[in-house]
C-alpha cells in the first residue's frame, strides 16, 4: 500500500463515534468518499466508504479488537492507491499490497495489526537504462527506460499517465532507488521508477480491442474445447471440492502470459502456502526460467480482515493493468470471487444498507462488471498492445449456479468452465463439465489455431463434441436398459466416447509430463483416438463383432498417450498399431 | 474501574447499556445481577454512549439495576502446559476439582492470522489406522478436515478411533518411547449431550489419553451463547501448546452445528439482515476465523491439526453449515446413513468425501509409491460399480457384461473388506495398501488404467485375478 504522505491539503482529524467490527463511524472528519484513513491510536489502515452529514463511516483492513469511540481518526486524503514499480514480480502481497515477507520480519509469523509497509521495496537500487534521449517529447505513458526485474521480465519505466509529457530535459542511465528522479520534463515534471494509482480506477487505454490470440493453458479440455483469449474473461464455478483451485494454479503456472498475477482472496492459508513453495521451483516450459519471477502474488486469507478482502481484486487487476501498459499479456486469476462478493454483502449489512438478492447489495452486478470490464485486449496510450485476460473463480452455495454471484458473473463473462461434483467423485480431473460449458472466443481464435496448430483443428473439435453429445444420450437409454441392448454401432460409440473422456479429457495435474499438455499434443492424441473411430467402424462395417474391436491390444494404449514425454513417436507408433491390429480382423 | 447501574433494555442474550466513557470494541463485561450472581459478556457494538453486550451465561436474572463492569480489555484464555489433563467448562473455568490453574501467559481468543509466508506446507502423513482415511483421504500434520454426519450417526465413535490411534509412523520408529509421536488432543465440546460427553469422557479415562488432553465442555443445556467462545479457548490452548511448547496437537471440535445456531441466535436477537437461512451474513468469515487456526509454521516444531465435527440438518451438504464449512477446510470426511444402516463400520462414503492436502502427504519416502494410483483407481471403480448397483435395481444382475460384474463385486468388497473395519481396529498404512492390491486384483491387468505398469507388475496379486477367473 501507497505510504501516502505527500498530501497536498492538510486535512482535519476525525473522532471515532460507534465500532462495529469491521465498520467504524467517525465525527468531525474532513473526507472524500474512498479516502484511506488511520483508525484509532494504533493507526488501522481504512477507507471511507460512506458520507452522512457530519458522519464518516469507515471500512477498517484491520481486526478492531479494543478499539473505543474517542479515539482519533487521521486522513491521508488520498484514494486507496498500489505502488507500481520494479520489484513487484516475485512478491507476494496481502490484500492492500503490503508484503506479506515484510510483515513476517516486522510482527513475526502471526499478523499483528497497525504495521504498514511499502508495496515495493523503497530501498533497493536498480539498473536503469533511457530509450529516449533529452530533447525528446514525452507523452503520458510512453517508455522512457527499461529495468531487468527478474530474469524473465524487462520492466518498463513509464511517463505517468497523469502527467501532461513534454521534453526530456535530463534523463541518464545508472542504478537508482524507486523514488529517485531518473529524468526531468520541461515543464518541471519529474519522473521516478515508482508510481501511485487508485485502486479502484481503471488505468486509461487508447482503445480496446478484439482479442484473437487464444492465452494456451497447457489444458487439453480448455486449449481443445473451450479456449480463452488473451484479453478474455472466464468463470470458473464449481462446488467446493470439485478442483477450482487447482483449475486456476494450473492456469497460473503454465498460462502463456507474460505476467501472472494471482489473487488468493478468502481462501484457505495452506493453499497460499503451497503456491509459494511450488512456484519459485517450477519453470515455465516455454522460457525455462522459474514461474514465479513473472508471478504476482497476492494474498487475503479467509481470516484475514474482510475489507481487506474487498479490496484485494482491485488491488490484483490495478497491478495487471500496470503490466499491461508496458506491453504485456497480463493474466489475472481471481480465487475466488464469490468471497470478494460476501466481503461486499458483509460490509453493506453492517451498513444496514436494504439488501438486494440472497443478501447481496444491489450494486453487485455493477461491481462484478465494473471488474471484469477492466480486462481485455488493449492498444495503450503509448502504442503499445497488451492484454489483460481475467479468470475467477466462484464458490456458488450448495454448488447451485443459480445464486447471484455465479449469474451475474455468467452474463459478462464469455468463457464458462462449469466444474460438477459428480465428475470430482469419480476422481474425473479437471471436472469440468463438458455438457455445460462453453467458450464465445472459439470462432474468432479458429484462424489462429488453424494457423498454428493444424489446419482441420476445428473439425476435429467437432467430432470430439459430437460425440460426446451421442454419448449424453445413449447414457440415458443405458440407463433404463444396459449397454449391451445398444445396436453394435452405438455400443462402439460408448467406446469411443469413453476414450475422449479418460484419455482426452481427464489430465493429471500432479503428473510431471501430463500438468502441461501442447496444444499440437492436444491434437495429436485427439488425432488417435479419431483413428481408433474410423478403423473400428470400418472393421465394424466389414462384420467384426464389438467385442473383438474393443478387445484388441494397442486399443488401452490410448490411455497412456498422456503422460508420454516422446509423444510424437509414441502417438504415430500406436496409430499405425490400431490400425494393423483392426484391420487385421477382416 | 467504573461501575454502571444503566441497563436500557435487555433482549434475548443481549443487554445494551448506556456509558460516559468510550469503552472497545469486543471488551469483556461482568454483570452481577440483583441477587449476586456474576455473569460475563462481550461487548458487541460499542458507540458514543451506548453498547451493546452478547452475556455467555445468559440474561437470566439480569434486570435494569444488575451493575455493570467494563473490565478494558478482550476476552483472554489463561494458557500453560498444565492445562493437559484437564476439564473445564465452556468458558474455559476448571470444573474437574482439580488445583487452581496458574497460567504462564494470557493469550487473545480472537487468534491473529497466520501469515500465509510464515506457514509450513503440511505435508507430514498421520497414520489414523482407518483404511477409508489412509487410504483414500489422507489426514496430514496441520490439516483441517471436518466430519460431515447426520443426527444419530457415530462420528464421536469415528472421532475417538482418531483421537486414540493417530500416529505419525515415522517417528514412532525413530524412538518408540518418544512421546514426541503421539497428540496431544484437545477437545472441544459445543451443545453436546451430557451421555456424549460421559461417552467422550470414559474413553479418555479408559485409554489414558486424558493426561495428553485438554477438555472444554460446553453441554446442551449450558447457555448457547458460550458456545461462540468455547471454540475459541480451545483453539488458543491449541495453538500455545502448538507453536510454543512444540506439541502436536488435534483439535476435535463437537458440534459445530450448535455452533453456528448460537451465531445466529445472537444476529437474530442484534436484529441483523440475515443471510441464507437466518444465519448471518458474516458466517464465513466467522468460520474462517475457526477453521484456519489449524497448521504449521515454519522453524517451529508443533502443529495443530483440527477435526470440526458437524452434524448436517437433514442429511443435507448444500444447508449452509457444511456448505461454507466445506469451502474453508480442506476437505471433509462423509457419514453415510446408508452404510450404516448395513452395518459398516465405521460408515464413512468415501465418493463425497475428499483430502485436499493428500496428494502431498503421500507417495515415495511419505507413505508409498503405489499410494496415489492405488487411490486414484479404487475411486474410479467404486465410483463406476456404484452406478451400476442403479443398473442392477432395473435390469438385473444376469444381464449385465463380465466386467460390469466385477465392478459390481468390487464396490461390495470394497465396503465390505476396506471400509468396514470396526472402530478397534488399527490397520497401518501398509496393510491398507495391501488390502487395496488384494481388491483391485479382481480385475485384468489392462483395467488398471490408472496406476503405472511398473507399480502393476510389483504390487499386482496373481492369486486373486486367478480366483476370479475360476469362478
Amino acid at each position: 500500500m501507497s505510504q501516502a504522505t505527500d498530501s497536498d491539503t492538510v486535512r482535519e482529524d476525525g473522532v471515532i463515534e460507534s465500532v462495529s467490527g469491521p465498520v467504524v463511524t467517525a465525527t468531525d472528519l474532513d473526507a472524500r468518499m474512498n479516502d484511506v484513513v488511520y483508525v484509532g491510536e494504533e493507526g488501522l489502515m481504512g477507507e471511507v466508504i460512506e458520507i452522512e452529514g457530519n458522519l464518516t463511516t469507515i471500512q477498517v483492513y484491520e481486526e478492531t479488537s479494543n478499539v473505543a469511540p474517542g479515539e482519533p481518526v487521521e486522513n491521508t486524503g488520498d484514494p486507496l492507491s498500489v505502488d507500481l514499480g520494479p520489484g513487484m514480480m516475485d512478491s507476494i502481497y496481502d490484500g492492500v499490497q503490503r508484503p506479506l515477507a515484510v510483515l513476517e520480519d516486522k510482527m513475526g509469523a502471526f499478523l499483528d495489526r497497525g504495521v504498514d509497509a511499502p508495496g515495493i521495496d523503497l530501498e533497493k537500487t536498480w539498473e536503469f537504462t533511457p530509450t529516449v534521449s533529452e530533447g525528446d517529447e514525452v507523452d503520458p505513458g510512453q517508455i522512457i527506460g527499461t529495468v531487468p526485474e527478474t530474469e524473465s521480465i524487462e520492466h518498463k519505466v513509464m511517463v505517468p499517465p497523469d502527467y501532461e509529457g513534454g521534453e526530456v530535459v535530463s534523463i541518464e542511465s545508472g542504478n537508482f532507488t524507486v523514488e529517485e528522479t531518473v529524468a526531468e520534463l520541461d515543464n518541471g515534471e519529474e519522473i521516478q521508477m515508482r508510481q501511485e494509482w487508485p485502486v479502484r480506477e481503471a488505468r486509461p487505454a487508447a482503445e480496446k480491442q478484439t482479442p484473437r490470440t487464444p492465452l494456451v493453458s497447457g489444458q487439453r479440455i480448455l486449449d481443445g474445447l473451450f479456449p480463452i483469449a488473451k484479453g478474455g474473461t472466464a468463470a470458473i464455478p464449481g462446488p467446493f471440492g470439485s478442483g477450482k483451485t487447482v483449475t486456476q494454479h494450473q492456469l497460473a503456472k503454465w498460462a502463456d502470459a507474460d505476467i501472472v498475477v494471482y489473487v488468493g482472496c478468502g481462501e484457505r492459508g495452506n493453499e497460499m502456502t503451497e503456491v509459494i513453495d511450488d512456484f519459485p521451483e517450477l519453470e515455465d516450459p516455454v522460457t525455462g526460467k522459474p514461474l514465479m519471477s513473472r508471478t504476482c502474488l497476492i494474498a487475503n486469507t479467509s481470516n484475514m480482515p474482510v475489507a481487506a478482502r474487498e479490496s484485494c481484486v482491485y488491488t490484483g487487476i490495478t497491478i495487471a493493468e500496470y503490466y499491461r501498459d508496458m506491453g504485456y499479456d497480463v493474466a489475472l486469476m481471481a480465487d475466488s470471487t464469490s468471497r470478494w462478493a460476501e466481503a461486499m454483502r458483509e460490509i453493506s449489512s453492517r451498513l444496514e444498507e436494504m439488501p438486494g438478492e440472497e443478501g447481496y447489495p444491489a450494486y453487485l452486478a455493477a461491481r462484478l462488471s465494473e471488474f471484469y470490464e477492466r480486462a481485455g485486449y488493449f492498444e495503450n496510450i503509448n502504442g503499445t498492445e497488451g492484454s489483460v485476460s481475467a479468470i475467477g473463480a466462484v464458490s456458488p452455495p450448495g454448488g447451485d449456479f443459480s445464486e447471484p454471484v455465479t449469474q451475474n458473473t455468467l452474463r459478462i463473462v464469455k468463457c464458462f468452465w462449469a466444474l460438477d461434483a459428480d465428475l470430482a467423485e469419480r476422481r474425473h480431473f479437471p471436472s469440468i463439465n463438458w455438457d455445460e460449458s462453453y467458450s464465445l472466443y472459439k470462432d474468432q481464435l479458429d484462424p489462429w489455431y488453424q494457423e498454428e496448430v493444424a489446419e482441420d483443428f476445428p473439425e476435429r473439435r467437432q467430432w470430439a463434441v459430437d460425440i460426446l453429445d451421442e454419448e449424453g444420450e445413449l447414457q440415458e437409454i443405458v440407463q433404463l436398459v444396459g449397454k449391451d441392448a445398444l445396436p453394435e454401432d452405438q455400443q462402439l460409440t460408448l467406446e469411443v466416447a469413453r476414450y475422449i473422456r479418460e484419455a482426452w479429457l481427464q489430465q493429471n495435474a500432479f503428473h510431471d509430463v501430463d500438468t502441461y499438455c501442447a496444444p499440437e499434443k492436444t491434437y495429436a492424441m485427439l488425432g488417435a483416438i479419431k483413428t481408433f473411430n474410423d478403423e473400428a467402424f470400418k472393421a465394424l462395417e466389414a462384420g467384426v463383432p464389438v467385442e473383438e474391436i474393443q478387445d484388441i491390444d494397442a486399443a488401452p494404449r490410448l490411455n497412456r498417450m498422456n503422460v508420454q514425454e516422446e509423444w510424437e513417436e509414441y502417438i504415430e507408433d500406436l496409430e499405425a498399431e490400431l490400425k494393423d491390429q483392426l484391420r487385421e480382423k477382416y | 474501574m467504573k461501575e454502571y447501574q444503566t441497563i436500557t433494555e435487555i433482549s434475548g442474550p443481549l443487554v445494551f447499556a448506556e456509558v460516559d466513557e468510550p469503552i472497545g470494541y469486543d471488551e469483556i463485561v461482568e454483570i452481577e445481577t440483583p441477587n449476586g450472581e456474576t455473569k460475563r459478556g462481550q461487548v458487541l457494538e460499542s458507540s458514543d454512549g451506548l453498547v451493546s453486550i452478547q452475556v455467555f451465561e445468559g440474561t437470566e436474572g439480569i434486570d435494569t439495576k444488575s451493575s455493570v463492569r467494563f473490565l478494558g480489555e478482550t476476552m483472554k484464555m489463561p494458557v500453560t502446559e498444565d492445562l493437559l489433563g484437564r476439564v473445564l467448562d465452556g468458558s474455559g473455568e476448571p470444573i474437574d476439582g482439580g488445583p487452581e490453574i496458574v497460567p504462564d501467559d494470557r493469550h487473545d481468543i480472537v487468534g491473529a492470522a497466520i501469515n500465509p509466508y510464515a506457514r509450513e506446507y503440511p505435508e507430514e502423513f498421520i497414520q489414523t489406522g482407518v483404511s477409508a482415511i489412509d487410504g483414500m483421504n489422507t489426514l496430514v500434520r496441520g490439516q483441517k478436515l471436518p466430519i460431515f454426519s447426520g443426527s444419530g450417526l457415530p462420528h464421536n465413535e469415528l472421532a475417538l478411533q482418531i483421537a486414540r490411534q493417530a500416529t505419525v509412523p515415522e517417528e514412532e520408529e525413530a524412538g518408540a518411547d518418544d512421546e514426541g509421536s503421539e497428540f496431544a488432543v484437545i477437545f472441544g465440546a459445543m451443545g453436546i449431550t451430557a451421555e456424549e460427553a460421559n461417552e467422550f469422557m470414559e474413553d479418555f479415562e479408559r485409554t489414558g489419553a486424558l493426561e495428553r488432553s485438554v477438555v472444554f465442555m460446553n453441554l446442551a443445556d449450558d447457555p448457547a451463547v458460550e458456545r461462540t467462545v468455547t471454540p475459541r479457548l480451545a483453539l488458543t490452548t491449541a495453538e500455545y501448546l502448538a507453536f510454543e511448547k512444540d506439541y502436536h496437537v488435534l483439535v476435535i471440535l463437537t458440534d459445530m452445528t450448535n455452533y453456528c445456531e448460537a451465531l445466529r441466535e445472537i444476529g437474530a436477537a442484534r436484529e441483523e439482515v440475515p443471510g441464507r437461512r437466518g444465519y448471518p451474513g458474516y458466517m464465513y468469515t466467522d468460520l474462517a476465523q475457526l477453521y484456519e487456526r489449524a497448521g504449521r509454521i515454519e522453524g517451529r516444531e508443533g502443529s495443530v491439526t483440527q477435526i470440526p465435527i458437524l452434524t448436517m440438518p437433514g442429511d443435507d451438504d448444500t444447508h449452509p453449515i457444511p456448505d461454507l464449512t466445506g469451502y474453508i477446510t480442506e476437505g471433509q470426511i462423509y457419514i453415510d446413513r446408508d452404510l450404516n444402516s448395513q452395518g459398516i463400520v465405521p460408515p464413512i462414503n468415501v465418493l463425497p468425501s475428499l483430502s485436499r492436502l493428500m496428494d502431498d502427504g503421500i507417495g515415495e519416502g511419505l507413505t508409498r509409491e503405489d499410494h496415489a494410483d492405488v487411490s486414484d483407481q479404487m475411486y474410479a471403480a467404486y465410483a463406476e460399480g456404484e452406478d451400476l448397483r442403479d443398473l442392477v435395481n432395473i435390469v438385473g444382475r444376469e444381464a449385465l457384461s463380465e466386467r460390469d460384474n466385477q465392478y459390481l463385486d468390487f464396490a461390495d468388497r470394497f465396503e465390505e473388506e476396506f471400509v468396514d473395519q470396526g472402530f478397534e481396529t488399527n490397520r497401518d498404512i501398509d496393510e491398507t495398501l495391501d488390502l487395496g492390491w488384494d481388491l483391485l486384483s479382481m480385475f485384468p491387468k489392462e483395467e488398471l488404467n490408472r496406476v503405472d505398469e511398473e507399480l502393476i507388475e510389483k504390487y499386482y496379486v496373481e492369486e486373486e485375478a486367478e480366483e476370479v477367473a475360476a469362478d
